[in-house]
């Protein structure tokens, strides 16, 4: 909790209970702001695959994604600011991501669940399958799995949270859609001859370089 | 009005020669009522349907290409993640394939364990299909919790069998993976107990509730000659009246040995596939309390089966059993090696799915919703 509290505040958090205990609510307006926004997280109504029902089952009542503030799952892209991107997602289906994720306001954040959403998972082998969305979308939450268990998916919700809270309304570390000089818009693929074109957003994802080799001394 | 999007229009005005001005609407394939990524292509005339065009493809995983490279055993958690609902069956299903084409036979304990599991499957799969019915006619929420709590009960006895809550993986060539201990049957004894009670709860919500009914019945309407010509299998076929359950006909497994009777439709609409499904959901629940006090003992698995180094002869086999959905089968070409030559899938829910345009004419896109969702299509299963 230390390391992402806004450093902003001049004091402590031992101070702030303190004035608490006495009815003082002391806040900041970044804090304020991510606060309210981590409590009332909407996302999106969207399913691909296994994972999706994984997903229905954690709002529903054993799991209960309500408690977490995140219940309302909206069909529309326009009312929604989680995308969790349940399932493989091939390249025919990858371009109408991109552009759902174009169409959602900011702030928005992507979720994404599953192995097959991280690297294409268990069907990475297939033709057809992309091999990770983050090569299109930039994601905030990786959530391991073939599904993900519901708590699983609960977890990457309060680890969004957390990251939520943390983020600055000003300055050089602002979200992206706080600052002027980036563009907020993913360019959306096509599917083309061979492949999706382009293949991958450059500016989200650059592949790691293969390791070389140094030769013993 | 223009084009919204390059790859198809969401809407569009069309003119038709013989009705006029018509409009084309794009539905999908991110669409909170198709059941995954479906799309749909509905020309209407006012509210009503004249043309319906199914785009498929939005979820295909290569899966059959994927089996033609890898091991035997290698394929079962791809089965697993064909129809997500259903994973006990496919499995079945595909080790039904296998043991025919290797010449295996099965233990007696793990026919009726397999009984059991598919039985449970077909609940859960029915169950959870009722409820998404209802969500999809409107009814938000209430239904669906339902369903899922039910679910619930049945996948917690899944994990602490298999490992896994949704995908199984549990079925082997010549048997099954673990031996169902006594207190995991014990448990299963109490939920299948219970089951009734919980049909009874769900049956007195929605199954004599006249929104229901005003919504569901004449709707989507499909004869028993158009379904037996399209080839539909499962409780859409037995909805229009054809007695035809795998279970019966090819009599696989231990069935046989079972007392229980095919519920047929009359209609063939939408309310006659959720009361198919209901009443099946009650047989089910007989069966698996006959194979619960039937259980022998013995070993789960063909002691003369491998696993490691498994290569069937050359040959051709076909392995099918009645899934929840319908026929599910699976169709192998052998040449010796280690992986099949050919894999194929015969998927019931993309086969039922042909005749959504013949179902939907005439209709609102509303009803064109809840016809979809009464076919009940999985779309791993669809795409593959």
């Amino acid at each position: 909790m230390d390391q992402i509290a806004p450093t902003t505040v001049p004091i402590t958090d031992a101070e702030r209970d303190e004035l608490r205990r006495h009815g003082i609510l002391l806040t900041g307006l970044e804090e304020l702001y991510n606060w309210g926004r981590s409590r009332s997280v909407w996302p999106l109504n969207f399913g691909l695959a296994c994972c999706a029902i994984e997903m229905i089952a954690a709002s529903m009542a054993k799991f209960d994604i309500a408690r977490f503030g995140s219940e309302v799952f909206r069909p529309s892209p326009r009312q929604a600011d989680l995308l969790i991107v349940s399932g493989t997602v091939t390249k025919k289906m990858a371009p109408q991501v991109v552009r759902l994720w174009n169409q959602m306001p900011e702030p928005k954040f992507c979720i994404a669940m599953g192995a097959c959403a991280i690297s294409g998972g268990p069907f990475k082998q297939g033709y057809n399958v992309l091999k990770g969305i983050d090569r299109f979308i930039p994601v905030d939450i990786y959530i391991p799995g073939c599904p993900p268990r519901p708590e699983a998916l609960l977890h990457g919700l309060v680890q969004l949270q957390e990251k939520m809270r943390g983020q600055t309304i000003s300055g050089p570390d602002a979200p992206r859609h706080l600052r002027a000089d980036l563009d907020c818009d993913c360019p959306i693929p096509e599917f083309g001859e061979h492949d999706l074109e382009p293949p991958q957003n450059d500016i989200l994802f650059q592949p790691p370089a293969s390791p070389v080799r140094t030769p013993k001394a | 009005m223009q084009d919204l999007s390059p790859g198809g229009a969401h809407v569009r005005a069309v003119h038709d020669e013989f009705h006029g001005d018509l409009l084309e609407v794009s539905m999908g394939p991110h669409h909170p009522s198709t059941h995954g990524v479906f799309r749909m292509v509905v020309t209407l005339d006012g509210e009503r349907i004249v043309k319906l065009k199914p785009v498929f493809g939005y979820l295909h995983r290569n899966h059959e290409k994927l089996g033609e490279g890898t091991s035997y055993l290698g394929s079962m958690p791809y089965t697993d993640r064909l129809d997500y609902l259903c994973s006990m069956t496919n499995n079945w299903a595909y080790a039904v394939a296998v043991e025919k084409l290797a010449g295996l036979t099965v233990p007696e304990r793990a026919e009726y364990v397999r009984v059991i599991l598919a039985e449970l499957t077909r609940l859960l799969n029915h169950t959870c299909l009722a409820g998404f019915l209802m969500q999809d006619c409107g009814c938000s929420g209430t239904p669906l919790m339902y369903a899922f709590r039910e679910r619930e009960k049945i996948l917690d006895l899944f994990e602490s069998l298999s490992g896994s809550r949704m995908m199984c993986n549990y079925q082997r060539f010549g048997g099954c993976r673990v031996d169902p201990p006594a207190d995991w049957l014990a448990r299963a004894q109490t939920l299948v107990d219970g089951y009734t009670a919980f049909l009874d709860e769900f049956e007195a919500l929605l199954t004599g509730n006249e929104i229901v009914m005003a919504r569901t019945q004449g709707v989507g309407c499909m004869s028993a000659a158009l379904a037996v010509s399209a080839g539909v299998t499962g409780p859409a076929l037995r909805a229009t009246g054809v007695a035809h359950d795998l279970r019966k006909v090819d009599g696989y497994g231990v069935y046989p040995r079972f007392n229980f009777r095919v519920p047929l439709g009359a209609h063939g609409d939408v309310y006659d596939r959720y009361m198919i499904r209901v009443l099946e959901m009650r047989e089910s629940v007989g069966i698996l309390q006959q194979a619960l006090a039937g259980l022998p003992g013995g070993p789960i698995m063909n002691p003369a089966a491998k696993l490691r180094g498994f290569r069937p002869k050359a040959g051709e086999a076909y392995g099918r059993i009645e899934g929840p959905k319908g026929e599910i089968g699976f169709y192998l070409i052998s040449d010796g090696s280690p992986n099949p030559w050919r894999y194929r899938v015969r998927p019931p829910s993309f086969i039922n799915l042909t005749i959504l345009e013949d179902m939907c004419l005439g209709h609102t896109v509303a009803d064109a919703v809840i016809i979809l969702g009464s076919v009940d299509i999985v779309l791993g299963e669809v795409d593959r």
